[in-house]
């Protein structure tokens, strides 16, 4: 078991573009750190400089106190499972579980053992003679997640090992992995462009975007306390509202609108204001207005996202299907969930905080 | 098909026996000569059905009939065709085979010269370098060896190139799980690259074994020795009888024995073959 | 050229696994063909003494030569004519077995073999069912007026090569040929056979047009196939006579080099052979390229 430290870690390719930049993070042991963003965001590549499969170019990683850059990758102590698995074909699933074991010496009867744990587990055992050719999808994304396991490493290193699988599977084996992860205690670096799945999965995100690190945070104070514009639009579904508006004393202007902020406003003048889908609600009585004109209604059930314009920029609302909706709505927002972001370079102004009324995360059984 | 038309289904079958039943005839003549005794044939065409000789010319042939002409035996040189077909075709499989691992999974420098030194082979058959090839060989003292009979035509850029073809379809991935897993480089080639390689294997022996059973100038250049004679020139000196009649009851049952071991690897393992065929070509 | 978006870090190991192949090909190819350009440009004394620099004059030669010109246009004829030959009828036996589903591969099986018999064998076998005493063909051939005598007749004997390459490439560019019919779309059939054009229309409208590319690589590997590959065809048969009715310009390299010891001009012929050869693979290369795009 083992922490590991990424420190100042660079990619530099040759013609000179640089697809990771000057990264850091501390991963404690045990950790689940999830690295999302768009593609081309230097996810995989970090990912894959832990792992040994791409040179560092500049920076330092380390995984339980050894300096790893200059290691092979089966010296660093760690597993991976890839998006396409990557599973022998040639190979049965016992042998694609023991190669690895076998590789470095482990005694015919531990590989044995480890093969029946990691099996058992992950409910494969009948599987164990047959070739990855005549397995499903799920059952080969078990396999690899069991070639992980069964060596014990100090960390599993995952690069979208779901997006290859069915929405649906996903979803159930996310959970797996996620129960998984807890039961093993093992430090765990997830990369995926899945907001959704890193939300789900992480202790903590990093999201990054070409090739620098945009926030790190557990998955409600990234929700809750957007860094920038680029998180507040890339994590939760439907994505932040952000349209511009004004700040003066303690007083916001949205187009024709005007909202009492209740405090003085952490900033003056022009700011990009993010207002998160679900915070909107019809307006009650002595609450400020925003006129809000109805182009389109998404049903989706427990609730639905209408689709508007205030003033002439465009904000999606999720309401309570029980709430009639006409042409023109008036709809209202808690100040305190308003979020600032500069207009220039998109950075937060003010703190932001996971609001009050938002439960701690539910602890998970070990 | 399409639709159904019974009149021209029929023609098609007719046309594909009638064509068949052409590119059979050599064969099938061959056959039957090699039945009858030289009297028969010596007084007129070939008769089309069989003869009664069928069991003493084969016999002649594959214990004493040859050495009429200063040739080995029979099954001596049908013996060193078999030889020299074995060790070209494990040769050009084996030096291929690590070329195309060189190539495709490390980086270093001349790499691409040394595709190109491999690609220009492609435009240089033997024969069109008779004469400085043979010089070579004689210097390194290589003529009458089993060496010089062998060694320069297992270099190959075909083979090289469908190995390389079929390591590229290979996802990376599989090369970085076996790192993560520990296999070194040789490791890897052994225990990943070759068995995945099975089939392009199969199908390249079928297509080299072939080759190299039917060559006939090399040998011809760079042995004088009836000791290294291959079949395929054993065929030559048959028909090239300074004085006398040719023996053609012999000569035919010599070709239809010359002929049967590739035929039915290509009849036994006609997918490999085909795919073989098909694959190297590209 | 690409590798691999990972590679293993060895400094030493990939020349090992090159050396082998580089050295054959070194010693092998390259050199003996480094040392026929330079003495294609030389002059040798009789007693190979010494050497001297001659410029262009064995080409000159050799294009002063009508023997050598009969030889190039005779090669020429050669190739095209073997070339058409199995390709044709490679071309029909593959639409016919095309047409059938069931049976295909029972043809298929008796149509590839030709292919394993050996150029010294296939000439043999068809210089046999020619023998002007004991042949089957001239006996037939009399009864229709024809008097068939290879060994006299320069035209017959070419006629007699080309039949005998021929027959031994026509499965070859049957199996090519098959394989383009049917990766012809069936979905592309049945709209043509909607829009009311028969089998045969369909195949001359349809299937041949997108044969296209096969048949032009068929051409160039049959054209290489007929210079290069059909020495033993006329060694084993006609020995280029009668008089040098069937030299055919590899032959020739043969008889005026390794026979007639004449190092300068089968140099120059080696070297322009060469040249010939490089052009058929690069245009051969140059179409893979084109293919590997769709």
């Amino acid at each position: 078991m083992a922490g590991i430290k990424i420190a100042g870690v660079s990619k530099v390719y040759a013609g000179g573009v640089k697809a990771v930049n000057s990264v850091s993070i501390d991963i404690a042991d045990g950790e689940f750190i999830v690295l999302v963003g768009p593609s081309g965001c230097g996810k995989s590549t970090l990912l894959r400089m832990v792992a040994g499969l791409e040179a560092i170019s500049d920076g330092e990683v380390s995984i339980g106190g050894r300096v790893v850059n200059r290691m092979e990758p089966a010296e660093r102590d760690i597993a991976m499972v890839f998006q396409n698995y990557a599973l022998y074909p040639h190979m049965t699933v016992y042998q694609n579980l023991a190669y690895g074991l076998k590789n470095r010496g482990t005694p015919k009867a531990e590989i044995d053992a480890r093969v029946a744990e990691a099996a058992r587990m992950l409910e494969i055992t009948q599987y164990l003679e047959r070739k990855p050719r005549a397995l499903s999808g799920g059952q080969r994304q078990r396999v690899a997640m069991g070639r992980a396991i069964v060596r014990k490493p100090a960390a599993f290193l995952f690069d979208e090992p779901l997006s290859n699988l069915d929405a649906k599977l996903r979803v159930s084996m996310r959970g797996e992995i996620k129960r998984l992860q807890r039961r093993l205690g093992t430090t765990s670096i997830y990369v995926t462009h899945d907001q959704l799945e890193a939300m789900t999965l992480a202790d903590r995100l990093v999201v990054l975007n070409g090739g620098r690190i945009e926030q790190i945070g557990s998955p409600l104070e990234v929700y809750h306390a957007p860094a920038s514009t680029f998180v507040a639009s890339f994590i939760g579904s439907p994505a932040m509202n952000l349209v511009s508006g004004e700040l003066h004393g303690n007083r916001l202007a949205i187009g024709p609108a005007v909202i009492e902020l209740g405090a003085e406003a952490p900033a003056s003048g022009p700011v990009t204001v993010g207002i998160r889908a679900e915070d909107l609600h019809p307006a009650r009585e002595g609450e400020a207005v925003l006129p809000f004109a109805v182009d389109y209604v998404e049903e989706l059930g427990a609730q639905r996202l209408v689709h508007g314009q205030v003033g002439d920029q465009m904000l999606t609302v999720a309401l309570s299907p029980e709430i009639a909706i006409g042409e023109q709505l008036s709809l209202a927002i808690d100040p305190a969930r308003l979020h600032f972001f500069a207009v220039d370079g998109g950075k937060r102004i003010g703190k932001g905080s996971v609001p009050a009324g938002v439960a701690a995360p539910v602890v998970q059984p070990v | 098909m399409v639709e159904n038309r019974p009149f021209l289904t029929f023609l098609t079958h007719a046309f594909l026996i009638l064509g068949f039943a052409v590119v059979a005839l050599p064969v099938y003549v061959a056959i039957i000569a090699s039945t009858h005794d030289i009297a028969t044939l010596m007084s007129g065409p070939v008769p089309l059905w069989p003869g009664s000789h069928l069991i003493e010319n084969y016999s002649m042939i594959l214990t004493s009939a040859s050495a009429a002409n200063g040739l080995p035996n029979y099954s001596h040189m049908a013996l060193n065709s078999l030889i020299m077909a074995v060790v070209i075709t494990i040769g050009k499989i084996s030096i291929s085979i690590l070329s195309a691992f060189a190539i495709v999974y490390f980086r270093f420098p001349f790499r691409q010269l040394a595709f190109w030194i491999i690609f220009v082979t492609l435009m240089l058959p033997v024969e069109v370098r008779i004469m400085p090839t043979y010089k070579i060989v004689a210097d390194l003292g290589m003529l009458n060896s089993w060496a010089g009979l062998t060694i320069p035509l297992i270099a190959s850029a075909t083979a090289t190139f469908l190995f390389r073809q079929f390591f590229m379809t290979i996802p990376d991935e599989m090369l970085e799980a076996a790192r993560v897993d520990g296999a070194g480089p040789m490791k890897f080639f052994r225990d990943i690259l070759l068995p995945l390689s099975r089939t392009n294997i199969g199908a390249l022996c079928v297509i080299l074994f072939i080759y190299g059973w039917v060559q006939y100038l090399w040998p011809l250049l760079v042995t004088t020795d009836p000791g290294y004679y291959t079949l395929m020139m054993g065929m030559k000196r048959m028909v090239t009888v300074q004085d006398g009649v040719i023996q053609w009851q012999l000569v035919m049952a010599g070709s239809v024995l010359a002929m049967l071991p590739p035929i039915l690897i290509v009849i036994f393992m006609q997918r490999l073959f085909i795919r073989g065929l098909t694959e190297t070509e590209k | 050229m690409d590798t691999k978006k990972t590679t293993f870090d060895s400094r030493l190991l990939p020349y090992l696994l090159l050396a082998p192949q580089l050295f054959i090909t070194l010693v092998f190819f390259i050199w003996p063909a480094a040392q026929a350009v330079k003495s294609s440009f030389e002059r040798e004394d009789p007693f190979g003494l010494s050497t001297t620099f001659v410029g262009l004059l064995h080409y000159q030669r050799l294009f002063e030569d009508p023997n050598y010109i009969d030889a190039l246009i005779r090669t020429a004829v050669f190739a095209v004519s073997v070339t058409a030959l199995s390709m044709v009828l490679g071309l029909a036996f593959a639409a016919a077995v095309d047409r059938l589903t069931r049976t295909g591969r029972v043809y298929t099986t008796l149509l590839v073999w030709p292919y394993a018999v050996a150029p010294v064998v296939a000439g043999v076998l068809w210089w046999f069912l020619f023998n002007s005493t004991t042949g089957l063909m001239p006996f037939l051939l009399q009864k229709a007026g024809i008097r068939w005598d290879h060994d006299l007749n320069g035209t017959q004997a070419m006629i007699l090569i080309i039949i005998a390459a021929a027959w031994k490439q026509v499965s070859y560019n049957f199996l090519f040929f098959l394989a383009g019919l049917q990766s012809v779309p069936q979905s592309l059939m049945e709209a043509a056979a909607i829009d009311g054009s028969g089998p045969v229309k369909r195949f001359f409208t349809i299937s041949l047009p997108l044969l296209s590319p096969t048949t032009f690589f068929l051409f160039i590997i049959n054209v290489n196939y007929t210079m290069f590959d059909t020495f033993p065809i006329v060694d084993a048969t006609t020995v280029g006579g009668p008089a040098q009715a069937t030299t055919t310009l590899v032959y020739k390299v043969y008889q005026d080099g390794y026979l007639g010891l004449n190092l300068g001009s089968s140099s120059a012929q080696s070297v322009l052979l060469m040249m010939i050869v490089m052009v058929l693979t690069f245009v051969q290369f140059r179409y893979v390229e084109r293919r590997v795009q769709y």
